[in-house]
This record gives C-alpha cells, sequence and structure tokens, in this order.
C-alpha cells in the first residue's frame, strides 16, 4: 500500500498511471520474484499489484499455463506474514480462480486461515476458498463453512454468508443444507450480518418450492387484505410463479389467481393455459387439482375456460371418476346452450359408477345450467327426474329435490314439468323431510297452475299411503287447494272429511280445522288461517302467554300485540328475532319501563353517533312500544385517565315527541360498555311518526390514574355533541312474511285502501328502487318479489308487514322505468286508516 | 508484525532453510508439521494443497512446506522443489501395500535436478502401532542404498508419542549447519 500511495503522488505531478503500460510478459516474469526466499513484501506486493491490474483491465488476455505458473507461484506468498501481502494474495486468488488451472492447491492454507487466530485474513479467506471450490470439493469445506456462518465475528459470518450466496448459484444442493446456520445468523446482534443471512435464506428458500407455495399463500392473502386485484405488486409476483419449474408451485400460482377477487378474464389467461397443460398430465393428481380449479373459474369466467373443453371433454372418460365428474361439471357451465344435449348424454353414461357425493356436484352444475339457459329446462328436468328415479342417498335426493325447486321457483315454464316430477317422485319416496317438503311446495304452487286437479291425488295418495307427519302435510296441502279454487272445494272438503277419522291426533286435529274453515266458504279467513299461516315468534309468544298467566287480565290474549317472527332472511334474522328477546329481558328489567307495555319492534342494527376511534362511542337502538319509544344509548368510554358518571343522553326534537324521563348510566370506566336510556312518549297524532333527535352527551368527568383506575373526589360536568337520532317508518314497522300475497290482499279488504304515484327520480334501476322501498318501510319482501328478473322494464313489489299496534299492512308498489328513473304507483291496504295514509307518505 | 521480524532475522543472517515434508496420503504428514512447531497433536483432515509453518529448532528456523499427499495432489509436488535444503519424506509403516508405490514416488522426486543438492530424511512413522514395519524393514523397502547423489538418514518415529522427532531434527540441524 505503501508503494501505492506514492506511485499516486507521481500520478498527481502529471506522471500519468503507473500501470498504464504494462506489459503482459514482463509482468509474468516478474511474478517468478514470488519464487525466492526470503518473500520481500514490498516487492512482491507491487507485483502482484500489477497482475491484479492487468487482471481487471482485461485487455491482455492471460493463458491458463502462465496463469497457473503464476497462481504457483503467487502460492509460495503464503509463507509471508505481511498483511498487506497476505490480503493482496487472496485477492489474487479470487482473480486468477478462473483463469488459472490446479487453483484447488491452496484449499488446505485457506481453510488453516479462515479458522486461524488472525481475523483480519479469515474473512478474506473465506472469500477466496469460495471461488476456487466447486461442487464436487465443496463437501470438504462444508463443515468449516457452517461454522463460519454461525461466527461471532462479524465480518467473518458476513463473508461466509455473501459466499454462500454466490455458491449457491452453482450449488444449490450444498448450501441448501446451510439453512438453519443461516437461519441462525439472521438473529445476530449485527445488521449486517442480519442483511447478508436473510439474503442467503431468500436464495436458499427461493427454489424450495413449499417455501415458494406458502409464499404464494402469503401474498394472495394479502392481496385479499388490501383488495387490491390484479393492481398489487404482489400479483405480479404470483404470475410469475406460473412459470416455476415445479408443479406444486405452479399450480397453486394458478389457483391464487384464481381465486383473487375481481380478477379479469384477460388477467386470468395464463393461470387457465397451465392449469390447462395440467390436464393431459399423467399424474392424476394434478390432473384432478387442475379441473376442480377450473370448475371453479368457470362459475365466474365460463367464457375463459372455453379454450379448455377440449381437454376437459377428454377428461369426461378419464379412469379416475372424480375427474371425469368435475370436468362434466366443468363443461356444463361452459359450454354453449347446442352442447348441452351432448353432454347430458354422456353424464348419464357415467352417472351409476360414481359416488353420491359427485352426483351432488353433477346436481348443482345441472340447476345452475338450467338457471343459464331456461330454454332448457326441458332437457335437464327430466334428466334431474331419472336421477330423482335412481338409487341414491338422502342427500342425494335432498339436492336433487332443491335443485328442481329451484328451477320452478326461477323459472315459471319449468313449473308445471316440475311439480308432475316431483308428484311422481311422492308416490315412492322413502325420506319423510322430503315428502313433506314437496307436499308443502305443491300446496303453495299446485293450486295456482293452470289444472290444479291432477295433483290433488298424488296428495291424497299420500293421505292413504304414508307415516302420520307426511299424511298430515298431505292434508295441509289439499285444504290449500280448497282454499284457492273455488271448483275443487267441494272435493277437498269430501277428501278432507274422509281424514276425520285418521289414528293420528295432528292429522285429525288439522282436517277436522281446515274442513270447518272450508265450510264456512269465506276468502278472508282462508286466507288468514289456511293460505297465509301463523307469523310469531316462537321464543316472543311463549314469553308473552308465560306473562299472560301470570298476570291474568279481563282482556283475551291478543296475537298481534307480539312480534312477528320475521321469516325473511332466515338465519340472519333468526338472530334478529332473539336479539330482541334478549332486549326485552333487559328492558323488562328496568322498573321504569315496566308500564310500557309489551315491546314491539327493537331497530335491527345500532346505529353509531360517533365517528370511529373517539374519546367515546355511542350507539344507538330503538325501541318501539304500542305508545312510548325508548333509545337505548350504548356507551363506551376510550379514555383510560377518566372516568365518566351520570351519564345521559339529552335529547331535543322539534317534532311532537316529548321527551319523559332519562335513566342514566351512573358511571362509566375506561372500556367498559354502558347503557343510558331516553323515553319519550309518541305523538298524540297516529299519522306523524317521524322525527329527528338532536343528541348530546352529559356527564360528570372525573380524572383518574390509568394503571390503578383510581378516581378523583372532585368532578366537572361536561357534555360532547353526538350524530342526530333519525325515527324513520321502519321502526315502527315489523316483517311479516305472507306466503300468499294476493289472498292476504283479499282479507285486508280495500276499506282503508290508499294510493299514490310517485317519481323516484334518484333510482336508476329497478334493483335499486325495490332495495330502497323495502329499507324505508322495513316490511317483508312476499312471494319473491324483491327479485326483479332480468331485462324487465316493469315490475310489482308485494311487502307484508304488521305496524305498530298490531295493524296489518300491506303494500303493492307497482315499478315502471321511465326516463327520467323509476316511476311507481303505490297502494297501501291496512286495517287501520292512519297506517296506510303513514306508509302512502312515507316514501314521499 | 511478523513481516517485520522476519525481516529483522533475514538481516542477522540466521537464513531460513526451507524443508518440504512429502509422502503418500495419510502417512501422517501434517501431524508431524504441528508437532514440530506447536508441540501438539492437532487433528487433521486430508490435506488439499498445503500447509506452510515456520518451524525454530533451537537456534535454527525452518520454512516447512508440508505438501498433500493424495495422488491427485503429488503432481503439484513440483511446483514447491525449488531452493528446497531438505526434504522429509513420511513413510507409513503400517502400510505395507503401498510401501511399493512410496519407494516409486520417492525415486521419482529425487531424479530432479532441483532437489539434488537437498537432505533427505525419511521418517519410518506410526512406530507406536504393534506390527508395524522396523526401521530396517521400511528401509529395505524403499532401496535406500541405491540414493546416490543426496546426504541421507532413516528415523523411526512416531507423530503421536512425539518419539524419533528430537533425533531427526537434531540430525537435520547439524547436517545442515555443516553443509553451509
Amino acid at each position: 500500500m505503501h508503494m501505492l500511495r506514492r506511485d499516486k503522488k507521481e500520478e498527481e505531478d502529471g506522471g500519468g498511471n503507473p500501470f498504464y503500460n504494462l506489459d503482459k510478459t514482463s509482468v509474468l516474469q516478474e511474478a517468478r520474484t514470488f519464487n525466492e526466499t526470503p518473500i520481500n513484501p514490498r516487492k512482491c506486493g507491487l507485483i502482484l499489484t500489477k497482475l491484479l491490474y492487468m487482471i481487471n483491465q482485461g485487455d491482455q488476455t492471460i493463458g491458463s499455463t502462465e496463469a497457473t505458473e503464476a497462481f504457483f507461484a503467487m502460492t509460495k506468498l503464503f509463507q509471508s506474514k505481511d498483511q498487506t501481502l497476505r490480503r493482496l494474495m487472496y485477492m489474487g486468488i479470487k482473480d486468477m480462480s478462473k483463469i488459472a488451472n490446479d487453483v484447488i492447491i491452496v484449499t488446505s492454507s485457506l481453510m488453516k486461515d479462515m479458522t486461524g487466530k488472525d481475523d483480519q485474513f479469515r474473512g478474506p479467506a473465506i472469500r477466496a476458498l469460495c471461488s476456487i471450490t466447486d461442487t464436487t470439493m465443496l463437501q470438504s469445506i462444508e463443515r468449516y463453512m457452517k461454522q463460519a456462518i454461525v461466527d461471532k465475528n462479524h465480518a467473518v459470518a458476513s463473508a461466509a454468508l455473501v459466499s454462500s450466496l454466490h455458491l449457491s448459484k452453482g450449488s444449490q444442493d450444498v448450501t441448501k443444507r446451510w439453512v438453519n446456520e443461516a437461519q441462525e445468523a439472521v438473529s445476530c446482534d449485527n445488521i449486517m450480518v442480519q442483511y447478508h443471512a436473510l439474503g442467503l435464506l431468500y436464495h436458499i428458500r427461493k427454489h424450495d418450492k413449499l417455501a415458494v407455495t406458502k409464499l404464494i399463500r402469503i401474498a394472495s392473502k394479502l392481496i385479499a387484505d388490501e383488495d387490491a386485484g390484479s393492481e398489487s405488486p404482489m400479483f405480479e409476483f404470483i404470475e410469475s410463479c406460473l412459470r416455476h419449474k415445479n408443479e406444486i408451485v405452479i399450480y397453486e400460482a394458478a389457483q391464487a389467481m384464481v381465486n383473487i377477487k375481481g380478477i379479469t378474464a384477460k388477467e386470468l389467461a395464463p393461470a387457465v393455459s397451465v392449469l390447462q397443460l395440467f390436464c393431459s398430465s399423467p399424474k392424476p393428481t394434478l390432473r384432478f387439482a387442475a379441473v376442480r380449479t377450473l370448475n371453479r373459474v368457470a362459475m365466474k369466467h365460463p367464457a375463459a375456460v372455453t379454450a379448455c373443453n377440449l381437454d376437459l371433454e377428454n377428461l369426461i372418460t378419464d379412469t379416475n371418476r372424480s375427474i371425469a365428474t368435475l370436468a362434466i361439471t366443468t363443461l356444463l357451465k361452459t359450454g354453449s346452450e347446442s352442447s348441452v344435449d351432448r353432454l347430458m348424454k354422456q353424464i348419464s353414461s357415467f352417472m351409476s359408477e360414481i359416488s353420491d357425493e359427485f352426483k351432488i356436484v353433477v346436481v348443482h352444475a345441472i340447476q345452475s345450467l338450467c338457471l343459464k339457459y331456461p330454454r332448457k329446462h326441458g332437457v335437464m328436468m327430466n334428466f334431474l327426474s331419472s336421477m330423482l328415479r335412481d338409487e341414491g342417498g338422502f342427500d342425494y335426493k335432498k339436492a336433487i329435490v332443491d335443485s328442481i325447486i329451484t328451477i320452478i321457483e326461477d323459472n315459471s315454464e319449468a313449473k308445471e314439468a316440475g311439480l308432475a316430477h316431483l308428484c311422481e317422485f311422492i308416490e315412492d319416496c322413502e325420506h319423510t323431510v322430503l315428502a313433506t317438503k314437496i307436499l308443502h311446495l305443491l300446496g303453495r304452487e299446485g293450486p295456482r297452475t293452470p289444472t290444479p286437479s291432477k295433483y290433488i291425488r298424488f296428495i291424497y295418495n299420500r293421505v292413504i299411503l304414508e307415516n302420520a307427519a307426511v299424511r298430515a302435510a298431505a292434508v295441509t296441502a289439499m285444504a290449500k287447494f280448497g282454499a284457492h279454487c273455488d271448483e275443487l272445494l267441494d272435493s277437498c272438503i269430501v277428501l278432507l272429511e274422509r281424514c276425520l277419522l285418521d289414528s293420528d291426533d295432528e292429522v285429525r286435529d288439522r282436517a277436522t280445522f281446515y274442513v270447518n274453515v272450508l265450510m264456512e266458504r269465506q276468502k278472508a279467513l282462508n286466507s288468514a288461517y289456511i293460505l297465509n299461516g301463523l307469523q310469531v315468534s316462537v321464543v316472543g309468544l311463549e314469553r308473552a302467554l308465560h306473562q299472560y298467566t301470570l298476570e291474568p287480565v279481563e282482556k283475551p290474549f291478543d296475537l298481534k300485540t307480539e312480534p312477528g317472527d320475521s321469516v325473511s332472511a332466515k338465519a340472519s334474522d333468526k338472530v334478529a328475532s332473539s336479539r330482541q328477546d334478549v332486549y326485552a329481558e333487559q328492558l323488562a328489567a328496568i322498573p321504569d319501563f315496566a308500564n310500557l307495555g309489551p315491546l314491539f319492534k327493537s331497530s335491527s342494527l345500532p346505529v353509531e353517533l360517533t365517528e370511529s376511534e373517539t374519546e367515546y362511542v355511542v350507539r344507538c337502538v330503538k325501541h318501539a312500544y304500542s305508545r312510548y319509544m325508548v333509545f337505548q344509548f350504548d356507551c363506551t368510554n376510550t379514555l383510560n385517565d377518566q372516568v365518566l358518571e351520570k351519564v345521559v343522553v339529552h335529547m331535543e326534537n322539534t317534532d311532537e315527541f316529548e321527551v319523559l324521563k332519562y335513566i342514566p348510566c351512573p358511571s362509566l370506566p375506561y372500556d367498559t360498555p354502558g347503557t343510558t336510556y331516553t323515553l319519550a312518549r309518541l305523538p298524540e297524532d297516529a299519522t306523524s311518526v317521524t322525527g329527528t333527535f338532536s343528541c348530546t352527551l352529559k356527564f360528570v368527568v372525573k380524572d383518574c390514574d390509568p394503571n390503578t383506575g383510581e378516581a378523583d373526589d372532585e368532578g366537572y360536568d361536561d357534555e360532547y355533541v353526538l350524530e342526530d337520532v333519525e325515527v324513520s317508518v321502519a321502526d315502527h314497522v315489523q316483517k311479516v312474511m305472507k306466503p300468499n300475497f294476493a289472498a292476504s290482499w283479499d282479507e285486508v279488504g280495500p276499506d282503508n285502501e290508499m294510493e299514490d304515484t310517485f317519481a323516484l327520480s334518484t333510482m336508476k334501476t329497478l334493483e335499486d328502487a325495490v332495495k330502497n322501498i323495502i329499507q324505508y318501510l322495513g316490511m317483508q319482501p312476499c312471494e319473491r318479489s324483491d327479485k326483479v328478473p332480468e331485462g324487465k322494464s316493469s315490475h310489482s313489489l308485494f311487502l307484508a308487514g304488521v305496524f305498530r299496534g298490531g295493524h296489518d299492512a300491506l303494500v303493492r308498489a307497482k315499478l315502471a322505468m321511465a326516463d327520467s328513473g323509476v316511476t311507481m304507483q303505490l297502494t297501501v291496504r291496512s286495517t287501520d286508516p292512519s297506517v296506510s295514509e303513514v306508509l302512502v307518505s312515507a316514501i314521499g | 508484525m511478523g513481516g517485520l521480524l522476519s525481516y529483522f532475522s533475514g538481516l542477522f543472517g540466521s537464513k531460513e532453510r526451507r524443508i518440504l515434508i512429502l509422502g503418500l496420503d495419510g502417512a501422517g504428514k501434517t501431524t508431524i508439521l504441528y508437532r514440530l512447531q506447536v508441540g501438539e497433536v492437532v487433528t487433521t483432515i486430508p490435506t488439499i494443497g498445503f500447509n506452510v509453518e515456520t518451524v525454530q529448532y533451537k537456534n535454527l528456523k525452518f520454512q516447512v512446506w508440508d505438501l498433500g499427499g493424495q495422488t491427485s495432489i503429488r503432481p503439484y509436488w513440483r511446483c514447491y522443489y525449488s531452493n528446497t535444503d531438505a526434504i522429509i519424506y513420511v513413510v507409513d509403516s503400517m502400510d505395507r501395500d503401498r510401501i511399493g508405490i512410496s519407494k516409486q514416488e520417492l525415486f521419482s522426486m529425487l531424479e530432479e535436478d532441483e532437489l539434488k543438492k537437498a537432505v533427505l530424511v525419511v521418517f519410518a512413522n506410526k512406530q507406536d502401532i504393534e506390527g508395524a514395519m522396523t526401521v530396517t524393514e521400511v528401509a529395505n523397502a524403499l532401496g535406500l542404498t541405491n540414493i546416490k547423489t543426496n546426504k541421507y538418514q532413516i528415523f523411526k518415529t512416531s507423530a503421536i508419542k512425539g518419539t524419533g522427532l528430537d533425533e531427526a531434527m537434531e540430525w537435520l540441524s547439524n547436517t545442515l549447519t555443516q553443509a553451509k
């Protein structure tokens, strides 16, 4: 180095680069000096520098023979302990390792240096050693490399890690065994070592198929979490994995892409084409995986899978039945209308060979196909009915029956054929659940077909042949025919009379009840007691009856004051009704609310009155009674250095609501929810039911120790402004399902009918309008009228509910698309005139 | 530091003698080198290439090159012949099968011009093991009597036990000092 510095000085003096005119031959000649003993470090250092300069300059190529000679001469320098010379030599070894032969001759010496005492030599020795080592030799230094990676000296560890990284390019198999050491080095306290260890780990794991698979999963989860779709930079990574060497990785990538929400068919194309390749793989697992994934793609992007149709058709004859079934169902989803017949034929050829589980898959595929190509329902109905006749377990049969029912409900043209198939099925059906389900359907749909009479025979056969549960269902179905079809009434009464002597109590009771109702020949009675059954919450009814027995009053028990059972969206509303029962119990426990009468309705979702993550979080639930309304405020204090006391929500309103009472929450410590109530009397005028309240949270603040929660004795008054609370029409209405809307419509009658026409200019589609009206009125859509058929320009929406006070309310909204939005003719029938008025004006 | 020391030692004329330790693989060359240098038995692995150490014996400094004995490495021995003052040739006295090969390697080495003046010390190593060939047997098997050009001597040694090394080094240093 000393030498070099002097040379540099000369350069500054204008002498130019001292290495500028190096001659290869003379440098190599000089290199022989290395063989002399004793070594002159200064002289050798300069020569070695020239050699390195020449090699790195690269304009004079050194042949392998002369390089080897110089290299061996250089190995003599190992006897010198001069640090500068040694380190120049390590560089020399690295630089010449690729041009000289037999460079492994320095292996032992370098191994000694890398494990030696002199830390200055260890790192460079490792780097030099790794540059002269090839895959075959690598195993002999493996142990030392592993030790060096976890060495306490950071420079040594880093040198080993970076060298390993270079080695991993050619000797993946060996370096991959060092993963434990690299992992240990990652937790080193030096960031340089951590960084290098992480780099090595990445390169080792990069080729590990399971690791990459895992990475793809993580990436796709991130994409899903961020909702970024194909915009995400992670998407690029996943897509690049489609070109990975390993099948598992490729499949995982394709699968991940398929699962990305909102991906377009174009973006999916590369994934689909690798899956297509897998379809012709000799490995059954791969074929199965590919078809299964394609099957899922077909649900959303049938067009994207069309390219694979040929491959899928080949798989229909696959020896693995599971693959064949999936192939067929995929084809059913992607196939054009014209190919349906051919496919159905192919399926029937192997239906008997596959398990129930896959038969169900086929059934679902046919169902969705039928919904897609309504015109083909004939073929598919026939197919489903022949499947229904075949052997099969309960789940399979249930799937078929459900499919037929779905198709009937969706496609009115398929109704008669479907009902006929189902009738035929119940003639020989061993499953009580299915038989009663079908009988219920027949009772609902049969009377409204052109020739209801033909179903009577099938239904009555049940009365003669089946067990009690089915007989009871048959009796009910028959009664519905009688109630709906005047021309069948007499015959139905005759048939029902024959059931009066049935051995089963339930069947007998039903028959007796129906015969007597039908004998009255009154439309309203038929509707109330036969066509539209009892709609109550069982839990609620139980509670009310229990209450009634505890405190008997003169008045008879009135069903209508009970909250109805919201049947609409089955599962979710069951939760809702039970939640209402919980509210009812809580409210009943407060003495001030004891005289309010029964709870009519609690609003379904709490309304947030604060921004999220503010000091105090307040949510409001509204409880409607026949003449009062209770506002329940669930409050949470998110400040850990405060305790709130005497918390109330002060409400003011400009309408005629009268706030009667506040029930404060005595204490609201940090992060423990508390509840305060406000009671308001509803306006005397029955038609004014809506209003807006401005709300303020009022309380006494006491500072407290965040750790112990101990509060100061002194507090001060404070308040916090909340969002307004709206009382809407929906808060006064309980949803009720009327399976036969027309009958109920007649039952309520035109006495309190009101009608008005509106132009809903803000609604752009019929679906929007339907959704908004339902939300606004809070009533139950009936007869599936909340679903607007595609491509229609007009639609009728039927809504049913019970208004506060137990008044039945029915709404018929005729909607039509106009240039400036949706036009609506709203007709309301109710058992109370003011209710009709409220509902009609609600929309305006 | 090391550089500075050797610089001064050169100045005072106590010139380093250059010694090669050669022999077939597994004969015990590396063990001997470190026994001479640090006086301890170290664990060794087959030498790929060479080890070079400075060994002080009494007032003499030796620069000892221990070259790997594997078949693949033997061709490179000749790269290190020049300026060699002495050769320690190590023989595994237990390895009767390969004593012939050892002999061949020894004589082809002695034919090299660069080694004409080198002193040869043969170590009949591993004498601690029972059943090993005696010094005479080894000397005969190697045909040492055929050596005309070089000054030589044979010693029975055990690198593990450390026996015989002192005698050999004593002889070697005497011989080298006389030669100068």
